[in-house]
């Protein structure tokens, strides 16, 4: 084995050890890296209730109760289980209901989650306003994050 | 080019054959990259910032994207360049190889930079905060922390063969950022969003707005390798000097 041979060998050796230590690194971790629950997920974790978590998932159809006030009252839903959520506060612009949003707040003993902010997330789907009004007129429109389960509430 | 380093001796002259050659077909690319990232860029931003429609969901704001995810793609390519070239020093001691590392980390540092800053800025109006520590925006803090440690790294050094060295090691350690990166959206929980373009079924993006975007990725691409190739250049310029002023002192 040429000298050159065996720096690409150890070299190659050491990426792969390197890559699976950090592999099992992150899948020991896997919980404490989630940035936010499921409903799914925040139901089964059972956290402690002084516990500041995030839970996301669509804004349930019709959930969605105004003031008084500030005050919005409406569901995260990621279509298994559902998470009643009150919030005062600003909402962001793309706040509306079946929008994917992520919440961060705390778990009251009744079950409700107190948010304390709430960040609007948006899908991988880019179109002009044109091509998304002809889909939903053609019956061709995916609401991209309720039904494709690539979007990652369901399967998470 | 070649007879300045001749003096020396016959070693000198073979060690400074490749990068000769080098600078000839740098030299000769050089005009038709900067004309691509010119040609690119101009086309580019005016598809992006007028040529191209709004989005049905984000309106206006959409725009940032044009910039954001070019700046992106090229802060995940020029570390790529840059652990290649760290791999072709480390195992086959290529002389230039160290040189392109050394020339592109500043450049990688500012395009991840980039698209921090036009993410943040983008976050804002959508999502409603500048920051949160979520799995992409996390990994990609990482990797601006990783170019900064290479260029001081590279730059910490009496020697810079040493430097250089010394930073390719740190260059390869890093390349497990790149997959986590770019997959940390689909295994966790995000605020970003996952992939638009580069995913197995297709892009999710209107061909009219992706084909400014690529025009964009294209200016970006040729924009890195011109201003690379220059920077290699003026290491090599300032490299012979150096060897030039050795020579001075001893020689005489």
């Amino acid at each position: 084995m040429t000298r050159k041979r065996r720096r690409l060998t150890i070299l190659l050796l050491a990426l792969l050890s390197l890559g699976t230590a950090t592999a099992l690194v992150l899948s020991a971790f896997d919980d404490n890296l989630v940035f936010f629950y499921s409903p799914t997920k925040l139901k089964a974790a059972e956290l402690p209730p002084e516990r500041l978590v995030r839970v996301g998932g669509l804004v349930l159809p019709g959930s969605v109760e105004k003031g008084p006030g500030s005050r919005v009252a409406f569901a995260i839903t990621d279509n298994a289980a559902e998470v009643a959520v009150v919030y005062e506060g600003i909402l962001p612009d793309l706040f509306r209901e079946g929008q994917g949003v992520v919440a961060q707040g705390r778990l009251e003993p009744g079950g409700r989650f107190r948010a304390v902010e709430v960040l609007a997330k948006h899908d991988e789907n880019y179109m002009p306003p044109e091509v998304a009004e002809a889909l939903k007129e053609s019956g061709e429109w995916r609401p991209a994050e309720g039904s494709d389960p690539k979007a990652g509430y369901a399967t998470q | 080019m070649s007879d300045l380093a001749r003096p020396p001796a016959g070693s000198a002259l073979h060690r400074f054959a490749s990068p000769a050659r080098f600078l000839r077909l740098a030299g000769s690319l050089q005009p038709w990259l900067a004309g691509g990232t010119l040609l690119c860029l101009g086309v580019g931003l005016y598809l992006a910032l007028f040529g191209s429609p709004a989005d049905y969901q984000q309106g206006e704001t959409v725009r940032i994207m044009y910039v954001h995810v070019p700046a992106a793609w090229m802060a995940l390519f020029v570390y790529l360049c840059i652990a290649l070239a760290s791999a072709s020093l480390l195992v086959w001691r290529h002389p230039l190889a160290g040189l392109v590392a050394k020339a592109s980390a500043p450049l990688g540092a500012a395009f991840t930079f980039l698209a921090l800053a036009t993410g943040s800025l983008w976050g804002k109006p959508m999502w409603g905060t500048w920051w949160e520590w979520d799995g992409r925006m996390t990994s990609v803090l990482i990797l601006f922390f990783l170019y900064l440690g290479l260029i001081a790294l590279t730059n910490a050094f009496e020697s810079p063969e040493r430097g250089q060295r010394a930073s390719a090691v740190l260059a390869l350690v890093g390349v497990v950022n790149l997959p986590i990166i770019k997959f940390s959206v689909d295994w966790w929980n995000t605020l970003h969003q996952p992939a638009s373009v580069m995913r197995l079924d297709g892009p999710t993006i209107d061909p009219s707005m992706l084909w400014p975007l690529l025009i964009m990725a294209a200016g970006f691409t040729f924009y890195y390798l011109w201003v690379m190739l220059l920077r290699v250049r003026g290491e090599l310029v300032e490299a012979r000097l150096r060897a030039l002023q050795r020579l001075e002192t001893e020689g005489r």
